[in-house]
């Protein structure tokens, strides 16, 4: 930096300072987190100082729970949530040298070759061992795996009644021309979900993928934006003008569509990828023991059972809970596809091109 | 060569603040792509614009862009004309009204244009579902406001006399509006569609939405390339493009924005009666309103729908944090953050766009000053026409070490909004102080009066009604901003439009219809406080 640039660098710190002090925002800053802590803090608080945590919009835990880490472990916990998985694996591969935070949760299978190809994680050792399945194949001793949830075609049982249509199966029966023009899903491009499908077809067919997909949107599949647009917009059980009975979303979907004791949609197990989602320490953090604590933390009892809840997943652990609905009405799926992290970044330009061509011909 | 010098200086704050939030983050992403294993190697960027698929993606983004600036102008300017010359029953409510589409979530506008425009909706016959027609569609319906607000503000206060001249001396009412009027609004129309280019060609959501997979815009394309594909290059590539594409597009702006003398005389015309002549303008503007209204009726249906019948538990469950716990905090809540980020970010786009519509607009005394004063004017346009994903980033590795970390700044939101505001303050103010004859300024300086006075007595009384437009319209633009922000805003205070998305973003009937509830109270509100504003009155200014 020469000397006119830390002038000018100086002069908008000072700007921000003045307008720290008279704007609205600036005025309501010392909320949240901070007071939350001085409320709480006397009894518990035992010099730990604060521990930042970078995940995406769909982090979520309540209130209680992350009050009651602050008071047990002293320190004080700041949530950073921003965008989407692969925003938050851009970000922390971007910042790897200079992390804006100490631990992060929420990168997946499907991007976690990135940041830690770019060393963003340091090595961590969780009190806790989730079961081996769960594990990445490179770099376990960074990321640890908390929770899961897989991708499934979802059928509206209703619709498939009200047709008299025996609903599909596989991934093969819905090329299949007695299913032409009922099925939507979010595009691979654009939305982690339609990703998350299209790995399904890519771990099926292997090579042969493009074919499978040239039959797929022969026989009439949509393709849009989201996974929203998809539910919301054109699904017949998520829609009032939806025309489409079938639509890629999740396993835990159908324990959402329950009417009168019974759910009005299922998942097709048998068409399933399985997204799991890491926590890790970040490398070069200022608070690697708090980050530690914090990734401890997320094995928890506690925290596990109240993912399905609060994030629509899957805990890993054996022992946590889950919700009567999602018992009932949501299996898991015994043996989905998978596609290795190194594969699919190696892959994944190559093949969203060639996918983009095969769906916009 | 003393007046530039002075002219710097005093350009130097706002050159300053933009230099340092936008010039440095973009320049640093940027950056990141040229560099392979710490060496320059420009090479393998421009390999990447050879690319065919780039070239598709740039000229779709040109021709949906300049087809829904086209149809944007056609259709904004007999609304322009009649919301703020004739006096139209309720034309204030109408023309804060106006705002709504401006602030609503691409996400639900989206959504709402999918019900309408989908198989199953209304207009599915159309079979628009998914085509470019789609698309230009929603970025017309985002952005007629634009056109209507930055015209309409500029011919309200034009002065009738000259038309009523050229009419008396028996020119038709169309040879007056082609020789007259339209001549004295060209520096509004064209800034005005300068705008609404730059807001279509970096239109984000909406294409994703209305144009399904198919078809990838250059914002769409440096999103997909950063965030998933990981390939910065390519994407540096792109925004060099954009940067390249939108210096040009301003600098043809400015070409076609200078009159020869953009003096007029400006006074705030009393609004005149409808008249019969009036039908087809008033015809045309009911028809661009009901078509604006269409998506909006939807959404409101959608969010007066729970069940099977209707009622307001949408409504009444914006209090809680929805099913499930879909939110960290209630959409009331989510609501006053908005409310009080709009607040700082209006303040801080007025501060600095004020200023600069006054140091652009002062008559130049060389050649080389009307350069310097009209760069700067393009300068501050720059921030609409650069990806946000590209901004977002930029800040991240840019700003990022003391003296400057910002990264985590509660003031980095309305900073980010105040940004996107700013070229609408600017736009909206220059056509008006523009057209201010100097030598007003210069007999009040003669007669004793001090600069400051000057601008009280001179200037002031002129723009005071542009200023408070302005303010509603970067409120507005600040209420709605979602791009910047969702990257940006903080867990525990997100704003309206953050929490919307994630509303949209999770199973359950109930979540979708707040998500639709709370898209309408975003929507009242803007239209609400636009109105308030606009009623202000400034004491002893605006009572001549």
């Amino acid at each position: 930096m020469n000397h006119a640039s830390v002038r000018a660098a100086l002069a908008t710190a000072s700007a921000a300072l003045l307008l720290t002090s008279c704007s609205l925002t600036g005025g309501s800053e010392p909320s949240g987190t901070a007071s939350d802590a001085g409320g709480a803090g006397s009894s518990g608080t035992t010099s730990g100082g604060t521990v930042v945590l970078a995940t995406h919009e769909s982090f979520h835990l309540p209130k209680k729970l992350i009050k009651d880490f602050e008071e047990q472990s002293g320190y004080t916990l700041e949530v950073r949530a921003a965008g989407d998985a692969g925003t938050l694996a851009t970000k922390l591969s971007l910042t790897a040298d200079n992390p804006t935070a100490d631990a992060s949760y929420g990168i997946d299978n499907t991007f976690a070759s990135r940041p830690l190809g770019e060393g963003a994680f340091a090595e961590v050792t969780p009190s806790a061992t989730p079961p081996e399945q769960y594990a990445l194949d490179e770099g376990a001793d960074r990321l640890v795996p908390i929770d899961s949830a897989s991708v499934c075609v979802n059928v509206d049982t209703d619709w498939f009644d009200a047709e008299g249509l025996t609903p599909p199966r596989t991934l093969d029966d819905l090329t299949d021309p007695a299913y032409a023009d009922l099925l939507v899903t979010p595009g691979a491009s654009t939305s982690s979900t339609g990703m998350a499908f299209f790995l399904a077809t890519v771990a099926a067919y292997g090579d042969d993928w493009q074919g499978y997909w040239t039959d797929l949107v022969g026989n009439g599949a949509k393709v849009v934006d989201g996974w929203e647009d998809a539910y919301y917009g054109d699904f017949t059980a998520g829609s009032k003008t939806g025309t489409r009975p079938i639509v890629v979303s999740y396993d835990s979907s159908p324990a959402f569509t329950v009417k009168g004791g019974r759910t009005t949609t299922a998942a097709l197990l048998d068409t399933c990828f399985r997204q799991v989602e890491y926590a890790g320490v970040l490398a070069g953090a200022d608070n690697p023991e708090g980050a530690a604590a914090l990734v401890d933390w997320m094995l928890s009892d506690e925290v596990q059972s109240a993912l399905p809840e609060s994030m629509y997943v899957y805990p890993v652990m054996p022992g946590a809970s889950v919700p009567d609905d999602w018992a009932q009405f949501a299996p898991q799926p015994t043996d989905p596809y998978e596609v290795s992290p190194a594969e699919i970044t190696a892959n994944r330009e190559q093949w969203l091109t060639e996918w983009t061509d095969v769906v916009s011909r | 060569m003393r007046r530039i010098a002075g002219l710097l200086l005093l350009a130097a704050g706002p050159v300053l603040v933009l230099g340092v939030l936008f010039v440095l983050p973009v320049s640093g992403m940027v950056g990141e792509g040229f560099l392979t294993d710490g060496r320059f190697t420009p090479g393998a960027v421009l390999e990447v614009l050879a690319r065919p698929r780039v070239h598709r993606v740039a000229w779709f983004t040109l021709w949906t862009s300049a087809v829904a600036t086209l149809l944007a102008v056609v259709l904004g300017l007999p609304a322009a004309y009649a919301l703020h010359r004739l006096a139209l029953p309720g034309r204030a409510a109408v023309r804060a009204a106006l705002l709504v589409p401006f602030v609503l979530p691409t996400v639900v506008v989206g959504v709402a244009f999918r019900q309408l425009l989908g198989e199953g909706g209304p207009l599915g016959g159309l079979g628009l579902d998914g085509t470019p027609a789609a698309i230009v569609c929603g970025l017309v319906f985002f952005n007629v406001a634009v056109v209507v607000r930055t015209v309409g503000v500029a011919w309200e206060s034009l002065d009738p006399r000259p038309g009523q001249a050229a009419a008396a001396l028996g020119a038709s009412p169309s040879q007056v509006l082609r020789t007259v009027t339209l001549p004295a609004l060209r520096p509004a129309i064209v800034g005005a569609a300068s705008i609404v280019f730059l807001f279509c060609a970096t239109a984000f959501g909406i294409v994703l939405t209305l144009g399904g997979v198919r078809h990838a815009t250059i914002e769409t394309e440096i999103y997909l390339l950063t965030t998933t594909v990981f390939d910065l290059r390519a994407a540096s590539a792109l925004s060099v493009l954009q940067i390249v594409a939108v210096v040009a597009l301003l600098a043809l702006a400015a070409r076609l924005r200078a009159v020869p003398d953009p003096t007029a005389q400006r006074a705030v015309a009393p609004a005149r009666a409808v008249r019969r002549g009036d039908t087809a303008v008033v015809l045309a503007t009911l028809v661009v309103l009901g078509a604006m209204l269409l998506p909006i009726v939807t959404l409101v249906l959608g969010s007066l729908s729970v069940g099977e019948g209707w009622g307001l538990a949408n409504y009444r469950a914006l209090t809680t944090v929805g099913d499930d716990q879909a939110l960290v905090v209630p959409v009331t809540a989510a609501l006053l953050t908005s409310l009080r980020t709009a607040v700082d970010a209006t303040w801080m786009a007025l501060l600095v766009g004020v200023t600069v519509s006054l140091i652009v607009t002062r008559r130049s005394h060389s050649v080389a000053e009307r350069r310097v004063r009209s760069t700067l004017d393009g300068f501050f346009m720059l921030p609409l026409g650069v990806s946000a994903v590209t901004l977002g980033f930029g800040f991240l590795i840019t700003l990022d070490r003391p003296p400057l970390d910002l990264r985590d700044s509660p003031l980095l939101v309305p900073m980010a909004q105040a940004l996107v505001a700013l070229p609408l303050v600017v736009r909206t103010l220059t056509p008006v102080l523009g057209g201010i004859d100097d030598r007003q300024r210069q007999a009040a300086a003669s007669l004793g009066a001090s600069p400051w006075r000057t601008l009280l007595t001179v200037d002031l009384p002129v723009v005071w009604k542009p200023v408070l437009a302005a303010s509603g319209f970067a409120f507005a633009a600040s209420l709605g901003e979602f791009g910047a922000t969702s990257f940006l805003a903080r867990d525990d205070t997100p704003t309206l439009p953050v929490v919307i998305f994630r509303l949209l973003g999770h199973p359950g009937e109930m979540n979708y219809g707040m998500a639709l509830a709370a898209s309408v109270v975003l929507a009242g509100t803007t239209a609400l406080v636009v109105l308030a504003v606009e009623r202000l009155r400034v004491p002893g200014v605006g009572a001549f």
